[in-house]
């Protein structure tokens, strides 16, 4: 486990520093909130008013004036866009910063196993996503007892799944990419986490996008959908699972041959 | 037996020349050069040793076991030195021994102080902060203080001060009294002339040489200097010719009857013939049918 406690202290600056902004949005959004249930009125029907903008938000099923739903809107866009920016970032890095920072020569020629080298670094991406997530759950959780409302415990519990799964896929297909590349990476992780962002918001516009929600993990994190229907899609998720897995087979496959770059 | 064994060793990098069908051998407790210019192969090799590159096509066997697939427990009892050494930024010098000590599940601690104070390297500073020479440092002790039956240096000394060389030398030639067998990539031809045994010269991806040191030294080829003259007579072929005023020196590779007749019929009055150093072969051996000069 010695390179998955390396890949652990050398990302928990990152990790502290991603976990604590986000939370912290979050706390603030909630101790928004009593503000906005007294001025309910007004602005849902502004909301309302903002045709299509209000369906890219999923603002169209959800209420402003209900915790769940204000919770939902909010935190869809912080930990949804942050959350999988995060995870882009850890996955995307994880194995192309050994040749970007050139310490793969000095890694690589102690006696372990490429696919050792996978699994550690594989297993470290994985656990920053769910400390991550654990510590933005338990703010939350937090917060809203502190200005004495309470979740919808059973929709509170999906959503964070949903989003927890949707990290996960995104650090995945990000890890696979890594495999690949030799130099500089983060680009191209926020550019794809950016990407499933914005699928998911034409996805809900227009019908004619709806392909968009079997490749996009945004599609089954959607809290308006989560909260309203009060259960998961199953088969999206499915899908992204499936995605999940060739991101880590690809990374297998592709490193444990790779010809490192000097 | 064998340490190192290579037979028909190829890599390409897609249509770049890295090595071509390299049969090299390196026998068990011997200090072995292996020499030639920035370009020709030598990182290219020991690269594909290691496991961090894969051959195109031909195979190698380290102790005995298969380069790529027992690369693992190759790589336990091998400790590299690389031209270059980089660590993870931020970590400290201490750091950096201990993790590489971790890799390969073993505790060495004492042999790496030792190290650090004869190299005279302060653990507690950043890698990130260290110099060229510094860094080097952090390598030898990261590759020696597991005693590795195999050490695999390439161009160890770049960057380390004199003083510094000599110590390592020691600590190498200490390691290599102990049993362990030292293979040595370098350009600098003293390194190799004054400390291996044997030696391989490559030259744009093949060998094209191999044998002891001694023997290498002993090509036919003579540095002839014939004083009292300043032109090579016209019927020798001289390589890497100096001449002044009064003596001309060039490297003979002929008969040796001839250069005897044809001095004969020279106006000289002194004339040396030596056996040329490495630095000599070396170039001899890349002029022989190269386009340089």
């Amino acid at each position: 486990m010695t390179v998955y406690i390396k890949e652990m202290k050398q990302s928990a600056k990152a990790l502290i520093i991603w976990t604590c902004s986000i939370a912290f949005m979050t706390l603030i959004c909630i101790f928004m909130f009593p503000e906005m249930k007294n001025e309910m009125d007004s602005v849902s029907s502004i909301f309302a008013n903002m045709g299509g903008f209000t369906a890219a938000f999923g603002m169209d099923k959800l209420s402003f004036g209900e915790l769940m739903g204000f919770y939902g809107i909010e935190c869809g866009n912080i930990l949804g866009l942050g959350g999988g920016f995060f995870a882009a970032l850890a996955g995307i890095s994880v194995l192309a910063n050994e040749e970007k920072e050139r310490t793969a020569e000095f890694l690589l020629t102690h006696p372990i196993s490429r696919f050792s080298v996978i699994t550690q670094k594989l297993l470290s991406v994985v656990t920053q996503v769910i400390i991550m997530n654990i510590f933005v759950v338990a703010v939350s959780l937090i917060s809203a007892a502190a200005i004495g409302e309470e979740f919808q415990m059973k929709e509170f519990i999906l959503l964070h799944t949903a989003y927890l799964l949707m990290q996960l896929e995104i650090s995945c297909v990000c890890f696979g990419i890594s495999a690949f590349i030799k130099r500089g990476s983060i680009g191209i992780g926020l550019g794809l986490a950016l990407a499933f962002y914005f699928m998911n918001i034409v996805c809900n516009i227009s019908d004619k996008a709806e392909f968009l929600k079997y490749i996009t993990p945004y599609a089954y994190s959607e809290a308006s959908n989560i909260i309203y229907e009060s259960k998961l899609e199953t088969d999206l998720i499915v899908i992204g699972a499936v995605f999940s897995l060739a991101g880590i087979l690809i990374a297998y496959l592709k490193y444990t041959k790779k010809d490192i770059a000097s | 037996m064998s340490i190192i064994e290579t037979k028909k060793l190829t890599k390409y990098y897609g249509k770049s020349r890295g090595v071509i069908e390299l049969d090299l051998n390196v026998d068990e407790g011997e200090f072995f050069g292996f020499i030639g210019p920035n370009g020709a192969g030598k990182s290219t090799t020991i690269r594909t040793l290691l496991g961090l590159i894969y051959p195109t096509s031909g195979e190698a066997e380290i102790f005995g076991k298969d380069i790529v697939s027992q690369k693992t427990e190759i790589l336990s009892d091998i400790g590299y030195i690389p031209s270059e050494a980089t660590f993870y930024n931020g970590m400290k010098v201490r750091d950096i021994i201990s993790l590489s000590a971790k890799m390969r599940k073993t505790d060495c601690s004492d042999e790496a102080k030792k190290l650090c104070d004869r190299l005279a390297l302060d653990t507690g500073k950043r890698v990130d902060e260290l110099s060229l020479g510094n860094r080097k440092k952090v390598s030898i002790v990261c590759a020696l203080q597991h005693k590795p039956k195999l050490c695999i240096l390439d161009e160890p000394t770049s960057g380390l001060d004199p003083l510094m060389q000599k110590e390592f030398f020691d600590i190498l030639k200490e390691r290599h009294n102990d049993g362990a067998t030292i293979f040595l990539s370098s350009h600098v031809l003293f390194e190799i002339q004054k400390n291996c045994s044997r030696a391989a010269i490559i030259k744009e991806g093949r060998l094209i040489a191999l044998d002891s040191v001694e023997n290498l030294s002993k090509t036919s080829a003579k540095r002839v200097t014939l004083h009292g003259v300043n032109v090579v007579p016209e019927n020798l072929s001289a390589k890497s010719v100096e001449a002044d005023a009064e003596s001309v020196s060039f490297l003979y590779n002929g008969d040796i009857k001839r250069l005897l007749e044809t001095a004969n019929s020279l106006p000289i009055y002194d004339m040396t013939i030596t056996e040329p150093d490495l630095d000599e072969i070396f170039m001899h051996y890349y002029e022989k049918g190269g386009e340089s000069k």
